[in-house]
């Protein structure tokens, strides 16, 4: 039941606002795509929710707890950039969260439970079709292959929101269309919340369960904030599809 | 075709290579065949047979007060100067310049200090290093730390800072606290960086180890050169300024390839 209510908040940096009067409940389990041109303040809607941002006004809350003022673990991200680390291999990196939470001090396993968060991680990247990769380096890995490493990589520290901030934009299509499965894969799986910026609408509407428009009534107005000007349902969850189809 | 266009083959890039080194050789060869044509005696420009006598003595033979091979024992008392020098530098700026670099409180306060005292000419302080420490070797090994720590720190705190703001979100959402992420992110990153660092610094760090030898010390490889500055004795100087350009090369391309090989992924992700 991890819902996400967006309270009546507003952005606005200096003079110029750019979010004004968002409001939006995202129920638990749901997958909402949000979409707008450029500049219209989609990915300061995502930074807030992953506290990396702060609404000027207005709230939000995660199970009806106010966001913490700095990241944490229940909030997974995906960037389109640097979201996995360089200097660890592609096992290093999915094996990262576990040695995290694992060692306070070190961050790092030893021994027979390095053996056995080794054959976890693993299981993750065959899951995700990298177990071949597994000693590469990121910079090694093709673009589609890095964003299915940060994907397991987030999903190995079991966050109970995905925040996905343009993950597949750099991507071309073949690729994207295959990481789309994957995603759509490990959402139905995993049964958590996510929610991804995107400014390809197509891509929007095959993975949303729903689809929230944000838009600028006047573009050129620096006092007109953007706000959700369409919130398309697009399908019910999978499984009650399934039966549909 | 156009000349930026033009490439040399394989062969051709390392005949360019060797050219400017021949030349040199070359012209010096010339110039001392020419003086001492003019004055057998010329002390300005000796010739190899000269200097090769010259390092005969100094390398190759025993000194007749000490019993050491001086040229030996100059280069491993410098050595060891600068080594340690260098060491505490290390030392000090990796730790300062990542804890500076992540912590916004700390920036705040060391920022615009270290920034004030990078300004401070090394040499003007080292008379204040030598009333204070004497002139034994912790005054030499200070004064290059002096002159390439605060350097470095900021070298990297600016690494540090320009690091993708994303992974230190990321590794957050991951769950590392500050310390882990110093531990498991930062400094993994920083350390290939600092050797970059290392390898700039290398030049500033002779620089001053000759200065403070010339000054006050016993032995060295600068203490040498300005000894026998007093003799005219460049068959002497010459070959121990080959020396030493031979030795910081050394150093040059044993950091570089340590990178490689240390730090594989870091070339792959400097590219991206």
């Amino acid at each position: 039941m991890s819902s996400i209510e967006i309270k009546d908040i507003w952005q606005i940096y200096d003079s110029r606002v750019v979010l004004e009067k968002i409001s939006l409940n995202i129920e638990q389990g749901s997958f909402v795509s949000i979409v707008g041109p450029s500049g219209c303040g989609k990915t300061t809607l995502l930074r807030m929710l992953m506290s990396e941002e702060f609404c000027t006004r207005g709230s939000i809350l995660l199970d009806g707890i106010p966001l913490p003022a700095e990241p944490t673990l229940e909030r997974g991200v995906v960037f389109q950039r640097y979201s996995v680390f360089p200097h660890l291999t592609v096992l290093g990196n999915v094996l990262l969260p576990m040695e995290l939470k694992a060692s306070r001090w070190l961050g790092k396993l030893l021994g027979p439970k390095r053996y056995n968060a080794k054959e976890e991680a693993r299981a993750m990247l065959e899951h995700v079709g990298l177990r071949h990769a597994a000693d590469f380096y990121p910079a090694q890995l093709s673009g589609g292959m890095q964003q299915r490493l940060a994907l397991a990589q987030a999903l190995m520290a079991k966050p109970r929101v995905l925040l996905l901030d343009e993950p597949f934009s750099a991507l071309d299509p073949g690729t994207r269309a295959d990481i789309h499965v994957l995603t759509k894969r490990l959402w139905e799986e995993t049964k958590m919340t996510i929610v991804m910026v995107t400014h390809d609408i197509s891509e929007a509407f095959r993975l949303g369960t729903r689809v929230i428009v944000l838009e600028r009534p006047t573009p050129d107005d620096p006092t007109k904030g953007a706000r959700i000007t369409h919130d398309i349902p697009v399908r019910p969850r999978a499984k009650d599809k399934k039966g549909a189809a | 075709m156009r000349l930026i266009n033009r490439h040399p083959g394989k062969h051709g890039a390392r005949l360019l290579a060797v050219v400017p080194f021949i030349a040199l050789i070359v012209l010096y060869l010339t110039a001392s065949a020419v003086r001492h044509a003019a004055n057998p005696m010329d002390k300005l420009l000796p010739t190899l047979s000269q200097m090769a006598s010259a390092v005969n003595l100094m390398a190759f033979t025993q000194d007749m007060a000490t019993g050491d091979y001086l040229m030996l024992t100059d280069t491993l008392s410098s050595l060891q100067r600068l080594i340690e020098g260098l060491v505490i530098s290390i030392g000090i700026s990796f730790v300062i310049g990542i804890a500076v670099g992540m912590l916004p409180y700390l920036r705040k306060l060391c920022v615009p200090f270290i920034a004030a005292f990078s300004m401070v000419p090394p040499l003007a302080i080292l008379p204040i290093l030598f009333i204070i420490a004497g002139i034994g070797e912790t005054a030499k090994v200070t004064l290059i730390v002096i002159g390439t720590a605060p350097f470095m720190i900021r070298d990297l705190i600016m690494r540090v800072e320009e690091m993708p703001k994303a992974q230190l979100i990321k590794a957050q959402t991951l769950g590392a606290s500050s310390w882990q992420m110093a531990l498991r992110v930062v400094v993994p990153q920083m350390l290939p960086r600092l050797i970059d660092s290392l390898r700039l610094s290398l030049g500033p760090a002779w620089i001053y180890l000759i200065s403070a030898e010339a000054i006050a010390a016993q032995d060295g490889l600068g203490y040498r050169i300005f000894l026998v500055r007093r003799y005219f004795a460049m068959d002497v100087i010459i070959p121990y300024v080959i020396w030493i350009t031979l030795l910081a090369f050394i150093f040059d391309v044993s950091l570089r390839l340590t990178q490689r090989y240390a730090f594989p992924w870091f070339a792959g992700a400097k590219s991206q």
